[in-house]
C-alpha cells in the first residue's frame, strides 16, 4: 500500500538560497511523526510545500499514491491534506462550534446553499459536536471564539482541522504559546486522534515529540540530517551537536 | 469585529433564523409613513432606494470584508440601463427593474471575475477605476445617455398596466418598498444560510477558508454579482420614481456617501443599512439645506469619531447600550 | 510630418511637468503605504493644502514665490505630525476598513474647510515674473514654468533618492519597508521613523501641490478629483518603492495628455483601462513586492 505522503527529492532554492535540498520523506498510514530541527532548517518551508502553498523547485510530493505536486491546496485539501497553524488561524466573531462546522460544511458539500438556513443541517451540527466532543471542548461549543484562553483556541485550531476528517494531518507547533506546564493536554489530545490518520507534527517542545512521535525526522539547513525512532534520534551525536553544541569535555 | 450577540444577524449553525418581532418594525413604520406623511413620500421613497443600495453593499462589505470604493458602478448602470431601456425600447417598469437587474448583475460577475483575485490596495484601486471608467463612458456617449446633463423627459408606464406613477410619489413609494421587502428578504435569507456562514468565514480569516478547501474566489463572485444585481435594482426605481437619470448615480460621491450611511448604521448586521440611511437622508434633508458646508463638515467628523470611538455604529452602541442595562439589573 | 513631430514634443514636455508634479505628490503616499501599511486616502488633502498656503501667501500677502513654497512645506509637514500622532497612529493595526473610513472622513471634512474658507472656484495663479513667459530650448519656445517645473522637481527627486539610499535614515526606512517587525527587534524606533517619514511625505506633497497649481488646479474637491491619479501612481508603480511611482507617474503624466490632446472624447478611458491591465498582470504593481 502507497505510503499516505511521501516526497522524492524536493527542493527549494530562492535564487542562490538553498532552503530544501533533495528531500525524502515517506509518512504511512496511521503514522505517528515529527519533524524537528533548529530554527531556519527549512522546517515551515516543507509544510508550506507539502500544503500547496509554494511551489518546489524540483522533486514530487505524492499523497495516497497520487502525484500532487501541481496540484493547488484545495485540490490537496479534497483528496484529505490537513493543517493546522502555528499561530491561530481562526474564525473570530463566530462562536467555538461554527468555526468547525465551517469546515465540516465544506465536506458535506452544503457550504454553497443559500436558502436554507444554516441551522437547518443537523448532519453537520452533530458532527462538529461530535469533534469537540473529542478535544474536551463540547462545553464551549456556543461560547464566542473571542472569548476562549489561547489554549482552548489552539485545541479549536485542531478541531476545525479534524473537522475535514484528513487522511493526512500536519500539525504545525500544536503546542506553540502553551506554557509547558500545560501541554499535556495537547498531548492528550493527540494521543487520542483517530488511529487511521497519518499525523506529521513539527515541534520544538522535545518532551511532546519524544512522549508523541514514533518516527522522527531530523532537519537541519534544507537537509534530512537523520530519520529514526526516538531512542536512535536521542543518541545521535549529530542531532546532539546540531541542537546542543558540542558538549566541553 | 464585535462578538456577535443575538440581536446581530451571523451566519452561523447555531443562529435561529425565525424572523423575530421587533424585525417587523421598520416595515410597520414605513406603511405608517406612507399614511401619515404624505408629504414626505418623494424623500421616503430616496431614503428606501438607499436602504436597498446599502444592504447591497453591506453583503460585500460587512458579511464578505470586501471592500470597495465602486460600488455606485452597479447602482448607477443599473440606473442607466432603466433610463435608456424606458427611452429606447419599453417604458413598462417591471420589465425595467428585470433587465436592469440583471445587466448590473453581469457587470458584477464580469468584473468580479477580474478583481477579486486581488486584495488589498489593489482591489480598492481596481473598484475606483471601474467606477471611473464607467462614469467617463457615461460622461462621453452623450447620445445614449445625455452626458452631463442626463437623461429625462420619459414616463414609466404604470405597473402591471394597473397602477399609475402619481405626482405625489404615492405608487412609487409602494412601489421602492416592495422591491426593498424582497431584496430584504433575499439577503436575510442568505445570511443565514450556509453560504452566509462562508461569507463571514471569509471577511474572519480568509486564510483558514483556503485551508478547509472553501471555494474562496468563486463564492466571492458569486456575491458579488448578486450585490451587483440589487444595486441596479435599486438604480432601476430611482430611475422610475424620478423618471430622470444623471451623472451623479455613478460617482465616486455617491459611493462614498453610502459607505458613511452604511458605517453610521453598524456594518454586518442587516438592520445598520436600515437605521443609515434613514438617520443620514433625514438630517441631511433638515440640516444640509440651511449649512451645506457644515452639514458635509459634520459629516466627515462624524466619520472619523465613529471609526475612533464606535465602529460598531449606532446598531452597535445600542448594543452597548443594552448590554449594560442588563448587567445593571440584579 | 513637421507638425506631427512639433505636437509630440509638446505632448512629451507637459505630459513630463504633469508626470513630475504627479510623482513628487505621490511619493509620500507610496513610502508612507509600504512603510506603515496605512491606506492614507486623504493624502491629497496634503497636496491641496500646500497649493493653498502658497497662493494665500502669495496672492493675499505678497508673499515672494521661494518663500511661499517654502511655507507650504514646512506648515503642512508641521501639521501631518499632528495629525499622525493624534489619529493615524491610533489605527495601525486596524483594518483597511477603519484607516479608509479615516481618510475618508478626514478628506469630507478638508473639502468643507477649503470651501468655507476659499469658496467653490479654482485659486487664480499668478506666477512670478521671472517664471513667466518662454524659454527657449533646442530651438523650441516652451513654457518657462513648466521648464523649471521638470528642472526643479528632478532635484527634488535626485535629493529623495540620495536621501533614501544613502542616509542612515534611508537604510532605516528601507529596512522597516522590508519588514517591520524584524526593524523593531534590531532597535530601529519605528515610531519615529514613522512620524519623521509621514511628515516628509506630506511636506513633499504640499510641495508638489503647490508647484503644481498650474497644472491640477487648487479648488475644494481637490482631493476627491484627484486621488484615483495619486492611487493609481502607487498601485501601479508598486507601495514602498520609491522608482516603480516615478515609472508610473511618467507614464500616466505623458499618456494623460496624450489622451487629452488626440482623443479628447474619451478621456481619460484608457488610463483607467490600462490601469485595470496593469494591476491584473502585475497585482503588486510594476516594481512592487508580490504579498507574502
Amino acid at each position: 500500500m502507497s505510503p499516505a505522503l511521501e516526497t522524492r527529492a524536493l527542493c527549494k532554492s530562492f535564487g542562490a538560497l538553498t532552503v530544501a535540498a533533495q528531500i525524502d520523506f515517506t509518512l504511512e498510514t496511521g503514522a505517528r511523526h515529527a519533524l524537528i530541527g533548529p530554527n531556519g532548517a527549512g522546517k515551515t518551508t516543507f509544510v508550506n510545500m507539502l500544503m500547496g502553498g509554494l511551489a518546489p523547485t524540483s522533486g514530487s510530493i505524492m499523497l495516497g499514491g497520487d502525484e500532487v505536486t501541481r496540484q493547488s491546496q484545495r485540490q490537496r485539501v479534497k483528496r484529505g491534506l490537513g493543517r493546522t497553524f502555528q499561530i491561530n488561524t481562526l474564525f473570530r466573531s463566530l462562536t467555538v462550534v461554527d468555526n468547525v462546522a465551517l469546515a465540516v460544511a465544506e465536506r458535506h458539500g452544503v457550504a454553497w446553499g443559500m436558502f436554507r438556513p444554516a441551522g437547518g443541517y443537523r448532519a453537520v451540527l452533530d458532527e462538529s459536536m461530535q469533534v469537540l466532543e473529542m478535544l474536551g471542548l463540547a462545553a464551549d461549543a456556543k461560547l464566542p471564539l473571542a472569548a476562549m484562553p489561547y489554549g482552548k483556541q489552539r485545541l479549536v485550531e485542531i478541531a476545525i482541522a479534524l473537522g475535514m476528517r484528513p487522511k493526512v494531518l500536519l500539525l504545525d507547533e500544536p503546542a506553540a504559546g502553551i506554557p509547558s506546564l500545560e501541554s499535556h493536554r495537547i498531548l492528550e489530545v493527540l494521543d487520542a486522534l483517530p488511529a487511521e490518520i497519518a499525523i506529521l507534527i513539527i515541534e520544538h517542545d522535545m518532551e511532546l515529540v519524544f512522549r508523541f512521535a514514533r518516527r522522527i525526522t531530523v532537519l537541519a539547513q534544507g537537509a534530512v540530517l537523520m530519520e529514526g525512532s526516538p531512542a536512535e534520534v536521542s543518541s545521535d551525536a549529530r542531532v546532539r551537536q546540531v541542537y546542543l553544541g558540542e558538549r566541553r569535555e | 469585529m464585535s462578538t456577535p450577540s443575538a440581536a446581530s444577524h451571523t451566519g452561523s449553525y447555531l443562529s435561529d433564523p425565525r424572523v423575530r418581532f421587533i424585525e417587523w418594525l421598520p416595515w410597520v413604520l414605513a406603511i405608517a409613513c406612507y399614511f401619515a406623511a404624505p408629504t414626505y413620500l418623494p424623500l421616503g421613497s430616496y431614503i428606501l432606494i438607499m436602504i436597498l443600495f446599502a444592504l447591497s453593499l453591506d453583503l460585500i462589505l460587512g458579511y464578505a470584508g470586501i471592500i470597495t470604493l465602486g460600488h455606485a458602478a452597479y447602482f448607477g448602470f443599473g440606473a442607466y440601463v432603466a433610463a435608456i431601456l424606458a427611452v429606447r425600447g419599453t417604458a413598462d417598469p417591471l420589465i425595467g427593474i428585470v433587465v436592469a437587474g440583471a445587466a448590473a448583475g453581469l457587470l458584477g460577475w464580469l468584473t468580479g471575475l477580474v478583481i477579486l483575485r486581488t486584495r488589498g490596495l489593489t482591489l480598492l484601486m481596481l473598484t475606483l477605476a471601474i467606477t471611473s471608467i464607467c462614469y467617463e463612458i457615461a460622461n462621453k456617449a452623450g447620445t445614449w445617455t445625455g452626458g452631463a446633463d442626463g437623461l429625462g423627459g420619459f414616463a414609466m408606464k404604470p405597473i402591471l398596466g394597473l397602477f399609475k406613477f402619481d405626482l405625489f410619489g404615492k405608487t412609487g413609494y409602494l412601489y421602492c418598498l416592495v422591491f426593498l421587502f424582497l431584496g430584504w428578504w433575499l439577503v436575510r435569507r442568505m445570511i443565514y444560510s450556509p453560504f452566509g456562514a462562508s461569507l463571514t468565514g471569509m471577511r474572519d480569516n480568509v486564510l483558514r477558508m483556503h485551508a478547509v478547501g472553501s471555494p474562496v474566489y468563486q463564492r466571492l463572485v458569486v456575491v458579488y454579482s448578486i450585490s451587483a444585481a440589487l444595486a441596479g435594482i435599486a438604480g432601476a426605481l430611482l430611475v422610475h420614481t424620478t423618471e430622470f437619470v444623471g451623472l451623479k448615480v455613478l460617482s465616486f460621491d455617491l459611493s462614498g456617501e453610502l459607505l458613511v450611511m452604511l458605517i453610521l448604521g453598524g456594518v454586518g448586521r442587516i438592520y445598520g443599512a436600515f437605521v443609515g440611511p434613514l438617520v443620514y437622508l433625514i438630517a441631511q434633508d433638515s440640516l444640509a439645506k440651511q449649512f451645506p458646508e457644515y452639514w458635509y463638515f459634520g459629516i466627515g467628523l462624524m466619520l472619523v469619531l465613529v471609526v475612533m470611538f464606535a465602529r460598531g455604529g449606532i446598531l452597535g452602541l445600542l448594543d452597548k447600550l443594552l448590554s449594560r442595562m442588563r448587567r445593571g439589573k440584579p | 510630418m513637421e507638425g506631427f513631430v512639433s505636437s509630440l514634443v509638446s505632448v512629451a514636455f507637459h505630459g513630463i511637468a504633469y508626470g513630475m508634479i504627479l510623482y513628487v505628490i505621490s511619493v509620500g503616499l507610496s513610502i508612507t503605504m509600504g512603510l506603515m501599511g496605512f491606506v492614507n486616502l486623504a493624502h491629497g488633502v496634503f497636496a491641496m493644502a500646500g497649493g493653498y498656503i502658497m497662493l494665500s501667501a502669495m496672492n493675499s500677502y505678497d508673499v515672494p514665490f521661494p518663500l511661499a513654497i517654502s511655507l507650504a512645506f514646512v506648515a503642512v509637514a508641521v501639521a501631518s505630525v499632528v495629525l499622525e500622532r493624534l489619529l493615524y497612529a491610533r489605527l495601525y493595526s486596524a483594518g483597511d476598513l477603519e484607516q479608509v473610513l479615516l481618510t475618508i472622513g478626514l478628506m469630507f471634512m478638508a473639502v468643507a474647510v477649503a470651501r468655507l474658507a476659499y469658496g467653490t472656484l479654482q485659486q487664480p495663479v499668478n506666477l512670478p515674473t521671472y517664471l513667466k513667459g518662454q524659454f527657449a530650448l533646442f530651438d523650441r519656445d516652451f513654457p518657462t514654468y513648466r521648464v523649471f517645473l521638470i528642472a526643479f522637481s528632478s532635484l527634488l527627486v535626485a535629493a529623495l533618492w540620495f536621501g533614501v539610499e544613502r542616509t542612515r535614515w534611508g537604510a532605516k526606512v528601507r529596512a522597516a519597508v522590508d519588514n517591520r517587525a524584524m526593524a523593531q527587534a534590531v532597535g530601529i524606533n519605528t515610531s519615529l521613523l514613522f512620524t519623521v517619514t509621514f511628515a516628509l511625505g506630506s511636506g513633499l506633497a504640499a510641495l508638489g501641490g503647490a508647484l503644481g497649481a498650474d497644472i491640477i488646479a487648487i479648488q475644494p474637491i481637490y482631493p476627491f478629483e484627484n486621488l484615483i491619479n495619486f492611487l493609481i501612481v502607487v498601485a501601479v508603480g508598486g507601495m514602498g518603492s520609491l522608482r516603480g511611482p516615478f515609472a508610473a507617474a511618467l507614464l500616466i503624466g505623458i499618456s494623460d495628455t496624450a489622451c487629452k490632446y488626440w482623443l479628447p472624447q474619451f478621456g481619460a478611458f484608457f488610463i483607467y483601462a490600462a490601469t485595470i491591465g496593469i494591476l491584473l498582470w502585475r497585482p503588486a504593481g510594476l516594481f512592487g513586492k508580490a504579498a507574502p
